[in-house]
């Protein structure tokens, strides 16, 4: 849906490779790039080694997420995160990352970068790996003993995958 | 002592007839002294709201619209809505890094930014969440809950646009992904669309470097679109092909339709207005004159006329704005209104340079049923009653 913006519609920066006008800051070294942390595109660039299985995962869980999303990830202080499958077109829709979330890869991107709430950046990568597989079997997307992993996670295809649309605005005419 | 005995002469003199009565007032005392950080009246009290949470590192606080003037918000009132707090960052050691597909990355220290040709300029800022609870018509008793996730501001700043020259965005690169150097490290896709020209990586705000709860030392600020891919505390811009469909435009400020599918990138805010006197939870202390006034802003360039209802919406008339108006800004209305002490139901709308008009919240719902839960601008309804206090019209 992101198509929607053809290269018409883009803004008039100028393209190329015109000398920089000011010589502002200077180029940074690649490790001052990989210390700002993985950034994770839906086909799975930027997803780093490690793998995890959701067997694994139910530990993890159990250790670093337990505590807000509950045992079983139906939601305590953090919200659900199974569960609302076929809820989304009714009058009280549960958005998880089973029903809602187009992608994997933003799961693993978002656990990596923002869980757990109170320190975030604590889990290694392959935890992050072991949780994203046991909320995706939670969620009957991945199966117990599969191995998820920068290139098994770009794969997954989310049930919800084709939910979105681009913005319809304006909507209301007069 | 001394003052109490020059009192007591003083009172002595008055009973002897002389002194006071010939000066006919009391004699004054001296007031503080200089300060080297202005503190406002104690007089004056309005703060912003929150919601009680276990989380208050991840929430929003409201500013109190009805208790301000003019179109500028206080820095100190200005909403906010943070995700893991608010980060304490020394701005010597932050550093903003520009990379992907582009000619020449670039890391950049404060300095070397503010050492850039710089603009500065008035703009509102607005959660793509704020009125939400409209949506369902679980409405707040008042203003500053129901329309205060959106407040103005003067943000100074280098145009993005500026420094994406001087890193050389190479051909076939669509997207923008900005980060955050707070605990989760928040982070937005940002089509590079049109609307960017505006865009500013802002580090200061009404006349001081921004405040931390903005964003200090830099944030990213696209005029007109919803508050969330403004990111504050900016340390990265990954430029690239494809958005990353993160948490926050996904899962978060994506309107879920009656259909079940979610409209998604919904930036640009459209045309809002609100009165914000009266408003929910004041009371007018009887009839008489009045100056009905409001804020009316779009996220599509200038508010072109801004009317009031006082029948519910039967009949307009349009309200005065204030002038200079400035595109995505907050607009002051104001009306001079004679209450003759009946029960009424007044209303603003706003019209945008596109033609837009403000919808009632019948046609936003009749266009994307109740569960969208953000972008809601509908037209706000208060009700006035016979004894002066005014309550929201539940649902209107």
């Amino acid at each position: 849906m992101w198509k929607v913006l053809s290269a018409a519609l883009l803004f008039s920066v100028v393209l190329g490779a015109q000398s920089a006008k000011y010589g502002a800051g200077r180029a940074p070294s690649a490790e001052e790039i990989r210390a700002l942390g993985p950034t994770v595109g839906p086909d799975g660039r930027g997803l780093p080694p490690g793998s995890g299985t959701a067997k694994q995962g139910r530990e993890v869980f159990a250790a670093r997420c337990a505590r807000c999303h509950g045992d079983k990830a139906l939601g305590d202080v953090g919200p659900a995160l199974v569960g609302g499958k076929g809820s989304l077109a009714t009058a009280k829709p549960v958005k998880t990352v089973g029903s809602f979330w187009p992608y994997a890869t933003s799961v693993w991107d978002y656990v990596n970068r923002a869980m757990p709430f109170d320190k975030p950046g604590s889990l290694t990568h392959s935890e992050v790996y072991s949780a994203v597989a046991f909320l995706l079997h939670l969620n009957g997307i991945a199966g117990e003993t599969e191995v998820m992993d920068a290139k098994s996670l770009a794969r997954v295809r989310m049930p919800n995958r084709d939910g979105f649309v681009p913005d319809g605005r304006p909507d209301v005419k007069r | 002592m001394k003052r109490t005995n020059r009192r007591d002469a003083l009172r002595l003199g008055a009973v002897l007839g002389s002194g006071l009565a010939a000066r006919g007032e009391e004699p004054r005392s001296l007031g503080t002294p200089l300060s080297a950080y202005g503190e406002r009246s104690p007089f004056v009290k309005p703060v912003r709201t929150m919601r009680q949470t276990k989380t208050p590192e991840a929430g929003s606080s409201a500013t109190p619209l009805a208790d301000t003037y003019g179109i500028i918000t206080p820095s100190s009132l200005h909403y906010e809505r943070h995700h893991a707090g608010v980060p304490n960052i020394d701005p010597a050691r932050h550093r903003l890094v520009i990379h992907g597909m582009v000619e020449r990355p670039l890391i950049l220290t404060m300095d070397d930014i503010r050492r850039l040709p710089s603009v500065s300029r008035i703009h509102f800022l607005e959660c793509g969440g704020n009125s939400g609870g409209e949506w369902q018509a679980k409405n707040q008793p008042d203003v500053q809950r129901s329309y205060g996730l959106a407040s103005c501001s003067e943000w100074t700043g280098v145009p993005l646009r500026l420094l994406l020259e001087e890193a050389g965005v190479k051909a076939g690169a669509k997207w923008l992904i900005a980060e955050g150097a707070d605990a989760c490290k928040m982070q937005r896709s940002v089509p590079l669309a049109p609307e960017l020209d505006y865009a500013l990586l802002a580090y200061g705000q009404n006349g001081e470097p921004l405040r931390p709860s903005q964003g200090f030392p830099l944030r990213l600020l696209t005029p007109g679109w919803e508050g969330n891919v403004q990111v504050k505390w900016l340390q990265r811009l990954l430029v690239t092909d494809q958005p990353h469909m993160t948490r926050d435009e996904t899962s978060k400020y994506s309107d879920l339709m009656p259909d079940g599918k979610a409209r998604i990138f919904s930036l640009p805010l459209e045309a809002k207005s609100v009165v914000t006197f009266p408003s929910g939870g004041q009371t007018l202390p009887g009839p008489g004159l009045y100056e009905v006034t409001g804020l009316a802003w779009t996220g599509k360039g200038l508010v072109t006329r801004v009317e009031l209802t006082f029948d519910g919406g039967a009949s307009w008339v349009e309200a005065r704005m204030d002038e200079p108006r400035f595109p995505r800004a907050f607009v002051r209305f104001r009306m001079p209104w004679r209450w003759d002490g009946k029960p009424v139901v007044m209303a603003s709308r706003a019209t945008d340079e596109t033609g837009y008009v403000q919808p009632t919240r019948e046609q936003l719902v009749a266009a994307r049923g109740m569960n969208s839960g953000y972008h809601f601008n509908g037209i706000k309804l208060w009700r006035v009653g016979a004894d002066g206090v005014v309550t929201n019209v539940e649902g209107a």
